[in-house]
């Protein structure tokens, strides 16, 4: 039986298998995920992102814990970065997650980057598809620790959280272009720390500079204390609210063409450049570019212009 | 453009709190360019199962200082029967007597380090008898 059709059966190795034949970019996995896109779109996906420490992963095991009372399942898709050197990685999200690992309801996964920027691996939106189609009713993904600029997890998920924590630096950081954007929800974390309330006021001061058009979602800024689950039931409530806005005020509609846009243009992005430049390394013309590079006798410019004029015109 | 990366999980059954040998492994692991699962201390066989299903992983390797390997470790592979996950492969570090090393190995325990082992020898033992599935 294909994959797939075990997967929609229940059968957890197969899901699991489908999401490493995906990671490693396998072509089989192409078909297994066609046959799966008529199941997903059931599931609310949650994004969490903010730097390395400030709590992320646990934050993750408390909302898993607080969805799991209400009797949803749900899957974590969990990103840790790839060593830059020798592409191995240390996978330690599922250290603070381990109290649901023999629970049915729920399904964790470890990613790595692999040389992926934006703060997720290439993967991420399609093992999240997976687990979609296993049929999870909340999908929570959680970016590598990232600084200012890793911004795509905004283009994946319905619900996006900001998890700070005190003592990040000074106002001007909360001014900054970057993630500091991209929050439907802000968390102040470890928020019996000094300095949480600097925090939260600098973060709302930014907020209050923002327009917002009437009925527009302003995004509220929330204080945690993973560690010891203070703070995430009201967190989830307003995840929850978030998500009843999406749909009701229809601003999911705008999101959905966003996403669907994102997702249509990296795929294609992704074999394009797979077949023009796989063709391109066995015909043997690439070592004659960069030949013609080093001598200058080539530009660049030029031979990609030649080449999009041979392979893409009619 | 594809291409199979060995995945590993390294855990710490039981009820022993040193770590430091399973985490200077991690780290030799993923300089050889393996993907890390480290779920870290305090695991039950059950969670280490459950968690190397759902990672899709190779290989488990578990670090084990308590003594009570002869209980835990037949108990991991008993569990990866029972869930159809017998490919998953299975070995073993840590201070263990020579004496229960074939008992261990019939239990399905495909290789036992003990103390002395090298990173190098280990990486090395993994690479040759691991081909990622």
């Amino acid at each position: 039986m294909a994959l797939a059709e075990r997967i929609l059966d229940g059968d957890i190795r197969a899901a699991a298998r489908l999401m490493r034949n995906i990671d490693d970019n396998l072509p089989s996995s192409r078909g297994e995920l066609q046959e799966l896109y008529s199941h997903t779109g059931r599931a609310f996906l949650i994004g969490v992102t903010g730097p390395p420490g400030a709590g992320k992963s646990t934050l993750v095991d408390q909302i898993t814990a607080a969805y799991r009372k209400q009797g949803k399942r749900v899957g974590v898709v969990a990103i840790d970065p790839t060593s830059p050197f020798t592409g191995g990685a240390i996978l330690g999200d599922r250290i603070r997650m381990n109290r649901h690992a023999e629970d049915e309801g729920v399904f964790i996964r470890s990613l790595a980057t692999r040389g992926h920027m934006g703060g997720l691996s290439r993967s991420t939106a399609d093992v999240a598809n997976v687990m979609d189609a296993m049929g999870m009713d909340v999908v929570i993904i959680e970016t590598v620790g990232v600084g200012q600029d890793e911004v795509d997890i905004v283009r994946l998920a319905h619900t996006t959280l900001v998890v700070m924590v005190p003592g990040m630096g000074d106002d001007i950081q909360a001014i900054k272009a970057g993630i500091l954007e991209i929050g439907d929800l802000f968390v102040v974390n470890k928020a019996d720390r000094d300095g949480a309330d600097k925090t939260a006021r600098e973060l709302n001061l930014m907020l209050e500079m923002n327009r917002y058009a009437p009925g527009a979602w302003r995004p509220p800024v929330l204080r945690t204390e993973a560690q010891r689950n203070v703070g995430v039931e009201e967190l989830v409530g307003k995840m929850d609210e978030h998500h009843r806005w999406l749909l009701e005020s229809g601003e999911i509609n705008q999101l959905l063409q966003e996403k669907n846009t994102s997702l249509f243009q990296t795929l294609l992005k992704e074999r394009l450049f797979a077949e023009v430049y796989g063709g391109v390394a066995r015909s043997g013309k690439l070592s004659e570019i960069l030949e013609g590079m080093l001598s200058r006798e080539q530009d660049p410019y030029s031979a990609v212009e030649q080449i999009l004029a041979e392979r893409l015109s009619p | 453009m594809s291409e199979r990366k060995l995945r590993i999980l390294v855990g710490k059954p039981g009820l022993d709190g040193h770590d430091r040998g399973a985490k200077i492994i991690a780290r030799a692991f993923r300089d050889a360019g393996f993907e890390v699962i480290y779920t870290g201390l305090h695991q039950t066989p059950d969670q280490i199962v459950s968690a190397a299903i759902q990672e899709d992983v190779d290989c488990i390797g578990l670090s084990i200082l308590s003594g009570a390997h002869n209980t835990l470790l037949p108990r991991v592979c008993q569990l990866l029967k029972e869930k159809k996950a017998e490919d998953i492969i299975l070995f073993c570090g840590g201070v263990i007597p020579e004496d229960d090393i074939p008992g261990l190995k019939a239990a399905g325990i495909k290789e036992v380090f003990t103390p002395g082992a090298s990173t190098d020898q280990i990486v090395t033992w993994v690479k040759n008898n691991i081909i990622p599935r």
